[in-house]
């Protein structure tokens, strides 16, 4: 049996080992990998995330146990130090040696660290790997200003992260503008702006000189004299290949550094591979995932003698990702190509640049710029790397055709050939084969079985588009059916449920469903179900998720929280005291949430309805916290106590919370009212909001805080309290019969044709006459308002649910706290894999 | 922390007791509770469209999190399942195992209903 030893353990690292196990399993190769990193190798492009998340497992490329299951040895932590190509061994930093009969080098590279006097000080940071993150998170914590060095792609990534870490941050760039390797003057001025209206502050033509300060660094001096006050800097300029093995073993290397390797990412020791960016093609280091992972799969071929093609270089095309701004470069960008005529569009209006340029012969295109709007990057891509026909205006290419006659380049002209999905290998053939021939009608089962899309992400809209147009060339019409139970969108269940006055869950499966449903069609039944009739929740308690079917929102370990209703954040001190009271007794933590109101955390199942029954006695009513439904309406103080204050937000709030609490929806809702323009409440952010105006209120929907922040738009503006009800009631319920399952008001006004507009044309002008219907339904929902807590307690049948046992009254023995700050926490998350 | 090793599969031929637990009609239709069958807490479910009983651990191996009584039942193809309401991970009620990921497959026992009452078997 041979043996492999890989060096390195990063993303294409894992791509080599998981192609090699694809060809030939453990019986033929043993592989042993060495690892300097501490964790397994995970997703380094996606290594951001890591800002929000602070999660490694998310980042992992497979899960720990995986290397075991591929009989693959791991060993993290492990530096190698020297080859020797003679005796065919390695030599760890411990001092031991193992021995290879393939060597695989993926040793990735090292930033680059330009020579600036200073730059060892304490502050100065690199981004490469998990443990700077770390560094850089907890040294952020203590300051107020960062900046970063270098404005390429990277660098302006992490100076969103920067910014994410609430740091007031800069980008220092030497070259005369950002992105000098992709962007020409004009692509670089647009995005300039773009990212200044971010907030990141942008110094180009900057020579950093000097790092001031002690051991600590405190600004930045530059070679024309003026300086930078900022307390961190992250340094991104680029990066070095790690190859400080090829002296021990004699390897060559390339003229920019890196292992010299041919077109099977051999070295000039036939037994020792090179991939990745450690590799040197051509004197040329390819600092992108995509090239790496096509050399992974090259070299694993060769090793195993399969045939294989060569590597022939590969496309440095790149969009940037994660920081609010589209920008994407493609093929060549600059236009460097002898004869190659330019042709651009710019919008200083709308922040947008767009460049082609085209070969001399008009025929092709060679590459390009866009910022602003990257809608068309997959296109233009396949267009250039195709080399297909552009059509005779080639301007259309870029601004679209004006004057009728379509430009005749769409998705099904591609070639089958055309890689769609660059980081996982996938042909556009590939994509329609998989649709064809496995039946596929669901764009995730798509990407789950052919991986495109699932690494860099840039090209999903495109795997998307290629699944529309083949469904619909096979005469399917895309519809978002609810599950294999149900043949149906959620909109037609609706209209189903509403005409045929189907009650419950099993009358609609056995009418129009099959099988025996499933988690996802439960719930979307139940909340259609109390959509439509506002029936009580806990009666078809099997089909509800777990947080309605026990009317409280479970928690790690089992527990649940309990959250009263606290309609516009207004609460007495009596209420305050029996929250206190009920707290301390059932041993409850207590937070107060970012909804104006009190969460009581860690309540047992046993107990609920105990701590309900008191809650309800000091006059407290369900929050509704657990269910898809209105949550709170937040306010500001308003004009009864604030000084400029236009309007009583605060009565205002109450009068809106009361309306609609109970109602069940798609998804959550929640509510902002504001007394004046300062926007206190921050109702912008919600999914409808009030903001007082001399006149009355502007009414703003389909606002969203969380991971995908959107402001709401301005529905109507100065109108008067009923009015604004009016509308308001016309709003939800028109969301209510016609999103999708688990669409935030956000998401459901992105997808719909026409957007605010068109829902402005619905709501206030009525342009479809169902103005009058919309309130009557929202009217007979409002009238079967009833507190779900105080049904659930005075009915002895379903309190037997709350007990942990349904044949003893012990709680769960297994249900373990901690304590943190005076208060208790559940245990944490216990993990057991196979 | 229960040990998941506590819970193993137990075939009909491998039963030595049977346990009686709760009056049939005490179980929600196409749904769950769970029950102390000596120092174990096992899942029992009253799977009504398709007229059988079920029984499994109670305990989710994701995350070690005493809850499987509270999922929501349903079938994959034919397969009976249910989903963890955690994280909704999807265990085959047949044969225990886990159907949309690798997380070890979860304990299944005997279920039979007599005289009204419902018993579940152990080794
Ligand atoms: C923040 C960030 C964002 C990025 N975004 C993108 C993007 O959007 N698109 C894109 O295509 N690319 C992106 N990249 C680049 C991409 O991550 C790299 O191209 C890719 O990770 C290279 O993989 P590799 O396996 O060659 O090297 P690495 O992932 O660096 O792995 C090399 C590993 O080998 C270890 N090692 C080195 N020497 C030794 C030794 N002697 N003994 C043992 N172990 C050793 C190192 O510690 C390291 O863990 C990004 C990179 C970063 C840092
Ligand atoms: S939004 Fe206006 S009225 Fe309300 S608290 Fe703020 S400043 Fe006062
Ligand atoms: S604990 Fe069951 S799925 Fe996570």
């Amino acid at each position: 049996m041979k043996r492999i030893i890989v060096v390195g353990n990063g993303m294409v690292s894992h791509k080599f080992c998981l192609k090699l196990r694809t060809i030939a399993g453990s019986d033929t190769y043993e592989v042993v990998i060495y690892g300097e990193e501490t964790w397994p190798a995970y997703d380094r492009v996606h290594l951001s995330e890591y800002f929000t998340e602070q999660s490694v497992d998310k980042l992992l490329m497979a899960p720990s146990d995986w290397y075991q299951d591929q009989n693959i040895t791991l060993k993290t932590g492990q530096l190698i130090i020297s080859i020797d190509p003679q005796q065919r061994t390695v030599l760890t930093h411990e001092g031991k040696t193992d021995h290879y009969d393939y060597l695989v080098l993926a040793t990735g590279s090292r930033p680059f660290v330009p020579k600036i006097d200073g730059v060892e000080k304490r502050g100065v940071f690199v981004y490469r790997t998990i443990e700077d993150l770390d560094q850089i998170i907890s040294y952020a914590k203590n300051i107020k200003r960062g900046a970063v060095l270098g404005g390429g792609l990277l660098g302006l990534e992490a100076a969103k992260a920067l910014l994410d870490l609430n740091l007031d941050a800069q980008v220092i760039e030497f070259a005369p503008r950002l992105m000098p390797r992709q962007l020409d003057e004009a692509g670089s001025n647009t995005l300039k702006s773009e990212i200044e209206s971010l907030g990141i502050e942008i110094l180009l033509n900057k020579n950093t000189s000097k790092v001031a300060g002690t051991d600590q660094m405190a600004g930045l001096e530059f070679a024309d004299g003026s300086q930078l006050d900022t307390e961190m800097l992250v340094i991104s300029c680029g990066i070095i290949s790690r190859d400080e093995l090829a002296e021990s073993a004699g390897l060559e290397k390339g003229a920019r550094g890196g292992f010299k390797v041919n077109e099977y990412l051999q070295t000039n020791d036939p037994n020792i591979y090179a991939v990745g960016e450690a590799a040197a093609f051509n004197d040329m280091i390819y600092g992108l995932v995509a090239p790496g992972y096509d050399m992974a799969e090259i070299a694993a071929n060769h090793i195993t003698d399969q045939a294989s093609k060569t590597f022939t270089g590969a496309d440095m095309s790149t969009k940037l990702k994660l920081i609010g701004v589209e920008v994407g470069s493609f093929g060549d960008a600059l236009g460097d190509t002898p004869g190659s005529i330019p042709i651009s569009f710019e919008d200083k209006n709308s922040g947008i640049y767009k460049r082609i340029n085209i070969s001399s012969d008009k025929k092709h295109l060679l590459g390009g710029i866009l910022v602003g709007d990257t809608s068309d990057y997959g296109m233009l891509l396949q267009i250039t790397q195709n080399s297909m026909a552009i059509p005779p205006n080639p301007e259309d290419l870029i601004l679209g055709t004006r004057g009728g006659q379509a430009n005749g380049n769409t998705i099904l002209d591609l070639p089958d050939t055309a890689q769609i999905c660059s980081c996982e290998n996938v042909s556009k053939g590939d994509l329609v084969d998989a649709i064809k021939s496995q039946n596929i009608t669901d764009l995730k089962e798509l990407r789950n079985c052919t991986g495109a899309g699932t690494g860099c992400g840039a090209c999903s809209p495109m795997v998307g588009d290629i699944f529309s147009a083949q469904l619909k060339e096979m005469g399917q019409t895309v519809r978002k059916t609810l599950c294999p139970h149900f043949d149906y969108t959620r909109q037609e269940l609706y209209s189903l449920i509403k005409v045929k006055g189907i009650k419950t869950y099993n009358e609609l499966l056995d009418q129009y469903g099959e099988g025996d449903g499933c988690e996802t069609c439960k719930p979307a039944v139940a909340s259609l179900l109390a959509s439509i009739w506002n029936d009580k929740i806990l009666k078809q308690e099997t089909i509800q998720d777990t947080n309605d079917r026990f009317l409280a929102n479970i928690q790690k370990g089992g527990s649940y929280s309990v959250v009263p209703r606290v309609p516009g954040g207004e609460i007495t001190p009596e209420k305050l005291i029996a929250i206190g009271t009920v707290a301390k007794k059932y041993d409850l933590y207590t937070k107060i949430t970012g909804g104006q109101r009190i969460d009581m955390f860690g309540a047992r199942l046993n107990d609920l309805p105990k701590i309900w029954r008191e809650l309800i006695d000091a006059g407290f009513e369900s929050g509704h916290a657990y269910g898809k439904s209105l949550r709170t309406v937040k306010s500001c103080v308003g004009s009864t106590w604030c000084r400029y204050g236009l309007h009583d937000s605060v009565s205002y709030a109450i009068e809106i919370e009361d309306r609609y609490k109970g109602i069940r929806s798609p998804h959550k809702l929640k509510g902002g009212v504001s007394g004046c323009r300062r926007e206190c409440a921050e109702a912008q952010a919600k999914d409808f909001g009030l903001i007082a105006t001399e006149l009355g209120y502007n009414l703003y929907v389909c606002g969203n805080g969380g991971a995908n922040p959107q402001h709401a738009k301005l529905l109507a503006g100065d109108i008067d309290e009923k009015t604004a009800i009016k509308y308001l009631d016309r709003f939800l319920m028109f969301y209510i019969q016609t999103a999708e399952p688990l669409n935030r008001t956000a998401v459901w006004l992105n997808k719909l044709d026409g957007g605010i507009d068109y829902l402005r044309e619905v709501v206030v002008e009525d342009s479809l006459g169902i103005g009058e219907d919309l309130e009557k339904d929202m009217q007979a929902l409002i009238a079967a308002y009833h507190c779900e807590w105080k049904e659930a307690i005075n009915d002895e049948k379903m309190m037997k649910r709350f007990s942990h046992f349904a044949n003893s009254d012990d709680y769960d023995p297994t249900q373990q706290f901690s304590s943190m700050r005076e208060m208790k926490k559940p245990a944490g998350w216990e993990s057991i894999s196979k | 922390m229960t040990e998941l090793t506590t819970y193993k599969t137990t075939t009909p031929a491998e039963v030595s007791k049977w346990i009686a637990t709760l009056p049939a009609d005490e179980f929600p239709e196409n749904g769950g509770l769970n029950v102390k069958v000596e120092d174990l807490q096992i899942a029992i479910f009253n799977f009504t469209r398709r007229n059988e009983w079920f029984a499994t651990q109670n305990l989710c191996p994701h995350k070690q999190q005493m809850i499987l009584s509270r999922g929501m039942i349903g079938s994959d193809g034919d397969e009976p399942k249910v989903a963890c309401p955690f994280h909704k991970k999807t265990f085959s009620l047949k044969t225990g195992e886990n159907l949309n990921g690798d997380e070890c497959p979860i304990a299944t026992y005997p279920v039979k209903v007599e005289g009204g009452t419902v018993y579940v078997g152990i080794a």
